[in-house]
């Protein structure tokens, strides 16, 4: 495997440039997501510590293994909403008795962790993950439920709670829930569906209708404790497996649950040693630009994420906007499919096609690294039959079975988002950089054919065309379009797994491609394959 | 004669020295072991080793009859007592003789003449040796034969009941105008105590240094002496740090000591090595108080001094053959001091210590270290807890106590608790490094100020930090090892070094520096190199190698800054391993001799339920409560460690 060599010149102009934004950029969304992290503020978090008990945060960190990652997914989840950032949940990949498992916890310092439409889609886009990466699931459990208000864009989806959790039991994918408080009502049901259940002494409260409902429903006097306390499930109704004394307690023994697993990954465990690459993955930093009309190198972005900075190169003199080829990343195997010029050809499609049908006879993973500003546009290529390619492309990867993780370095516009595996197309995994834009197409180009299509169909009424009014109106699309394909306003409705940082991508991925080989890593077979 | 082979009859370093040397010499060797010794490095470096079934003393070092005839049986011409045990048995002496063995060490007669102290004080002073002079007077005696006495006596004088103790009556009389009053008033307090006016005066040593002379006599009819060694760092009575010369012997006191040694060796007719014991004032004057008929402890800093080996000596002598021409005439050079590191609780009263030895690692430039066991071995209760003797060798004596403290201090010792601070803090200690100590200098100073743990608060905390970030580095991490993608968490790891708590909290950043915390103090580590048992960080500009043991949950740390032993603590209290409510440890290692208690006895609080023994000393353990013994866990004769629960006592809720 040839090492690329990296031509970076970390003194240019341009990379200068392109450092100072992207720190600010990180800045900015280190802002955001600290508004996640400090949960419901400082006033609620002390008023829960002052109860005795730890922040999701907290828990999770006590949970994992000493030493251990934790990469969490969609930090900024109900960014630009008028709900929390984070979405009152916590969610990400981490390990646990040396298990790579999902982690599930409500963060009940931002209104007593109750659920949006938000908190529903995170909460449902990690036991997707869990399901397809046949993950293991612990559930830190300590929710008020639905927030009430929302119910109507909540209550219907919901249920895929329930229903994949008991999926995930019966795919043998273990699930357990540690409940350190409310967990009433729908969730109620979450102990009540996991495959073990851990209640908190005096804290944990399971069941359908409080003292107030039942108040209401049946007239009955009741408590908190006998009608839904740790001991009483315990020793009445059995949903206790396990009665913990406290917060500690119950981690411990979740800690223990998982021990006990006899859990074994399905795939292959990297299959080379893994070797730091040789270039500078700080200099991430300075090669994408915040303004992506000015192209980048994408083997410069290569070079600083696979081991040794080794790429093995196909196709290399066809089809030249896009880059494929072999490496491995932590020692995994995988397919890099990149964007180098940004524009998908005729050539470029078949080639990808032509990559990915390989990839699925070798059982390899694929990376795809996006820059792209979509399929090539023009008589010439419609004659070309760029549709044809295009969609020989999308065919290949909906249908190619390996796992797929996307990285979106830049651009994401139009149909190159669908064919470079965009979020639609159930990548195991899709992060963004914060840098990146995501949308139908650029901003301009999309004012600027509302602008065209508006003067056409003037002309074709016959009414004169306001050209003052076509200014402004350019102008609020372009901005509307602007925020709307901002990396933080994507991750904010759950359309990736999250934003990182680019000098983190090579661990994100490794580690992404390490929780993948936990289910079989197996390609579509049926047919050979087609040389385009 | 010959000697061709030689057993030891000992253990621990002197074993391994007496065999060594007799090794160089030729002589093939054969050792010695108690069921507890099987493992210590004498068995190994001996031809041949005798198994002595058992531990007591009693049962094995002690028993004569068994050596001996493991000596017959294996062809032994000689046996070499060491120290202790049966080194100043005259009857085993006699028994060697007997059986044709050649015992190294004095004759059965000299050993017994100076077994009794009181008869050999008589002859001692009869040979012109000085003693401490005494008399008995009782109440008939007049004022001027009191006066008179005093006078034999010479002041300060030390007035005591003849009979009775513990300091009752006690007065020391620094001027003959004080005498008369202090015996009238000693021979009432007397009286009244114990019913018997009889009052003792004595000589009285105020700021007494011990100053020993060694001695050596061959068949020939030559006693040498090899010039004196001071030894007045001591606790209760036990040598902790001894050296040659003294500070406080000039060449004209040396010849005097010298002079009234040999006289005591030729007054005996003394073949051997031996040891006149003095105890001396600081006006210089001495008076004789024992002769040890045996090679010392400390004999290694007169064989620095001097350049003899004081063991080969022994061994040629009891061959038969006479001083050779540098033992005759020996040479005074250099400095030589010599520390004893024990297996012991300094503060918590000297407490003899036990357990496994992890490592022990002593070296430095100008050090000899006689060690008796090495890193794997097992500390018993059962014998004395020396571990190794650390003598250090210079032109000056400024440099031998420097060269001295810094192998201490630089010494690896996991495991077991040793005196290594105190005998730092002692070699540092203005006074000691002045010469200015006597008798008293422990006792004066405070074993506790002085057994102080060596490591400061930041040598403990720098050296959590390290232990934390040693285990993180020191083995393949997995992948994205601490990574997290939002927010700032590290992760902490709880130690416990003495009594103290230290919690780290760290983060490796991408640069690969790790930031680390200890109360909130952060700093910044960056890792040079990391092998499985060391690391070289750089912490606040500070590069330095650590050294460390891992041994399960324990980890050791060496360093410049120093040495710590800290345990790691669980992350989660374990329910299984709590300690059972009313249950009762053993304070440390030793044997269980006695068990006063059944399950169901009803005990009042402070009835002794259990008596350990440990280091010959009896502990007892007591009921903290009024209660019901529920457990019962140990029977007379079972081996217990520290923390061992012995007895669960329930408690009785009084209605």
């Amino acid at each position: 495997m040839a090492v690329l060599q990296s031509l970076v010149d970390i003194r240019s102009e341009q990379f200068v440039i392109n450092r100072a934004s992207m720190l600010d950029l990180l800045a900015q969304h280190d802002a955001e997501v600290s508004k996640a992290v400090g949960g419901g503020g400082d006033a609620y978090v002390a008023r829960h510590r002052a109860r005795g008990k730890m922040t999701a945060r907290e828990r999770i960190e006590l949970l994992l293994d000493e030493d251990a990652p934790f990469v969490e997914f969609s930090a900024l989840a109900a960014w630009g909403t008028p709900f929390h950032v984070g979405a009152s949940i916590v969610t990400g990949i981490g390990v646990v008795a040396d298990i790579e498992c999902v982690i599930i916890a409500h963060d009940p310092t931002v209104r007593g962790g109750t659920m949006n439409p938000f908190t529903l889609k995170k909460n449902l886009r990690a036991l997707e993950i869990a399901r397809v990466n046949r993950l293991p699931v612990i559930n830190l459990v300590e929710s008020g439920g639905a927030d009430l208000p929302t119910q109507a864009d909540l209550f219907v989806p919901a249920g895929n709670i329930f229903r994949e959790l008991t999926l995930l039991s019966a795919l043998g994918i273990p699930t357990v829930a540690l409940v350190f408080g409310n967990s009433t009502a729908g969730g109620a049901y979450v102990p009540g569906m996991c495959d073990h259940a851990v209640l908190v002494d005096k804290r944990a409260k399971v069941f359908l209708g409080g003292p107030p409902l039942v108040k209401m429903a049946t007239g009955e006097e009741s408590d908190d404790e006998s009608l839904g306390g740790a001991e009483m499930h315990s020793r009445v109704t059995g949903l206790a497996d396990y009665f913990a004394s406290d917060e500690d307690d119950c981690i411990r023994i979740g800690r223990e649950i998982m021990g006990a697993l006899n859990w074994r990954k399905l795939g292959p465990g990297p299959s080379r040693t893994a070797t730091e690459p040789r270039h500078d993955g700080e200099e991430l930093l300075g090669i994408a630009g915040v303004d992506l009309r000015v192209p980048f190198d994408t083997r410069e972005v290569i070079g600083r994420i696979v081991d040794d900075s080794r790429f093995d190169e196909y196709k290399e003199l066809y089809g030249r906007s896009l880059l494929t080829g072999w490496a491995t990343i932590h020692g995994f195997s995988v397919g890099i499919i990149a964007n180098a010029q940004g524009v998908l050809f005729s050539e470029e499609a078949k080639k990808a096609t032509e990559f990915i049908m390989l990839a699925n006879q070798t059982d390899v993973p694929l990376l795809f690294l996006q820059h792209c500003t979509g399929y090539m546009v023009g008589k010439d290529y419609e004659q070309g039959g760029i549709i044809k390619d295009g969609a020989k492309m999308i065919n290949a990867v909906t249908n190619s079975q390996v796992p797929h993780i996307t990285v979106i370095m830049g651009a994401s516009y139009g149909a190159g988002n669908y064919g470079m595996c965009g979020r639609s197309f159930g990548p195991r995994f899709l992060f963004a950089w914060p840098n990146s834009k995501m949308a139908v197409m650029g901003p301009q180009q999309l004012a600027g054919v509302m602008s065209i299509v508006a003067r056409q169909s003037a002309e074709s009424q016959g009414k004169p065309f306001d050209e003052a009014a076509d200014v402004v109106q350019r102008q609020a699309i372009e901005e509307q379009i602007e925020r709307e394909s901002h990396a933080f306003f994507n991750s904010g409705r759950v359309y990736d797994d999250g934003i990182i940082d680019p000098r983190d991508t090579r661990t994100v991925v490794g580690l992404a491609l390490s929780a993948v080989h936990s289910n079989t890593v197996a390609g579509q077979r049926g047919y050979g394959v087609f040389r385009m | 004669m010959v000697i061709r082979k030689l057993l030891v009859a000992n253990r621990g370093e002197i074993a391994v020295r007496v065999i060594r040397c007799a090794r160089d010499l030729g002589i093939s060797t054969v050792a010695l072991y108690s069921d507890a010794d099987r493992k210590l490095p004498h068995v190994r470096e001996a031809d041949e080793a005798i198994h002595l079934a058992g531990n007591t003393p009693a049962e094995t070092y002690l028993r004569g009859d068994l050596i001996l005839a493991a000596a017959v049986r294996l062809g032994v011409d000689a046996v070499h007592p060491g120290y202790g045990f049966l080194s100043e048995n005259a009857g085993f002496a006699r028994d060697c003789a007997a059986a044709g063995i050649v015992f190294v060490g004095p004759t059965p007669e000299a050993i017994d003449a100076m077994g009794n102290k009181v008869e050999a004080k008589l002859r001692m002073a009869a040979a012109g040796v000085p003693v401490l002079a005494g008399v008995t007077v009782n109440t008939s005696t007049t004022a001027a034969e009191l006066q008179t006495h005093g006078d034999d006596i010479g002041y300060p004088i030390l007035v005591k009941a003849a009979f009775g103790g513990g300091g009752r009556g006690m007065r020391i009389v620094r001027a003959p105008e004080e005498l008369l009053d202090a015996v009238e008033s000693a021979q009432r307090e007397a009286a009244a105590a114990f019913g018997d006016g009889l009052v003792f005066l004595e000589r009285f040593v105020e700021s007494p240094r011990h100053i020993e002379v060694q001695i050596f006599g061959d068949t020939h009819g030559n006693v040498v002496h090899l010039f004196e060694r001071e030894c007045s760092i001591q606790r209760r009575h036990q040598k902790v740090i001894e050296e040659s010369p003294s500070t406080a012997v000039d060449a004209a006191l040396r010849s005097h000591l010298g002079a009234a040694a040999v006289a005591a060796g030729r007054s005996i007719d003394y073949v051997g090595a031996g040891t006149v014991e003095f105890v001396m004032a600081p006006n210089g004057e001495f008076f004789f108080l024992e002769v040890n008929t045996r090679l010392q402890v400390e004999h290694p800093v007169t064989e620095c001094v001097t350049g003899l080996d004081l063991v080969a000596l022994q061994l040629r002598i009891a061959q038969g053959e006479p001083l050779p021409r540098e033992a005759l005439e020996p040479v005074l050079r250099g400095h030589a001091i010599e520390a004893r590191v024990y297996a012991e609780d300094v503060v918590a009263g000297f407490l003899p210590m036990a357990g496994p030895l992890h490592r022990m690692e002593i070296a430095g430039a100008g050090v000899r270290v006689d060690a008796g066991y090495e890193s794997g071995n097992v500390v018993s209760t059962f014998y004395d807890a020396l571990l190794a003797k650390v003598i250090s060798f210079a032109p000056t004596r400024m440099q031998a106590t420097a060269q001295l403290s810094n192998a201490l201090r630089s010494a690896r010792i996991h495991g077991v608790t040793t005196n290594r601070d105190l005998l730092v803090r002692t070699l540092e200690h203005d006074d000691f490094v002045q010469g200015v100590t006597d008798t008293g200098f422990l006792e004066r100073n405070g074993v506790v100020t002085l057994g102080a743990g060596l490591a400061s608060a930041r040598t403990i905390s720098q050296h959590a930090i390290i232990a934390t970030v040693h285990a993180a580095l020191s083995k393949p991490r997995r992948l994205g090892a601490g990574f997290r993608n939002v927010g700032d968490a590290g992760q902490a790891r709880t130690w416990r070094c003495a009594d103290q708590t230290i919690v780290v909290e760290w983060k490796q950043q991408r640069s690969g520096v790790i930031r680390a915390a200890v109360d909130n103090a952060e700093l910044l580590v960056e890792s040079v190199e990391v092998s499985e048992s060391a690391i070289t960080a750089t912490i606040l500009g500070e590069r330095r190698t650590y050294r460390i043991d891992y041994v399960g949950r324990n980890a050791f740390v060496d360093s410049a800054l120093g040495a710590t032993a800290m345990v790691l603590q669980p992350r989660f209290a374990d329910a299984a391993v709590a300690a059972t409510v009313g249950s009762l440890r053993s304070p440390l290692p030793g044997s269980v001799i006695a068990v006063h208690v059944g399950v169901g006895t009803t005990v009042v609080s402070g009835t002794v339920l259990v008596a350990l023994e440990a280091m010959k000393m009896e502990h007892s353990i007591r009921a903290p409560h009024d209660g019901v013994v529920s457990e019962l866990r140990v029977e007379v004769g079972d081996q217990v460690e520290t923390g061992s629960v012995l007895v669960v006592v329930d408690e009785v809720v009084q209605e």
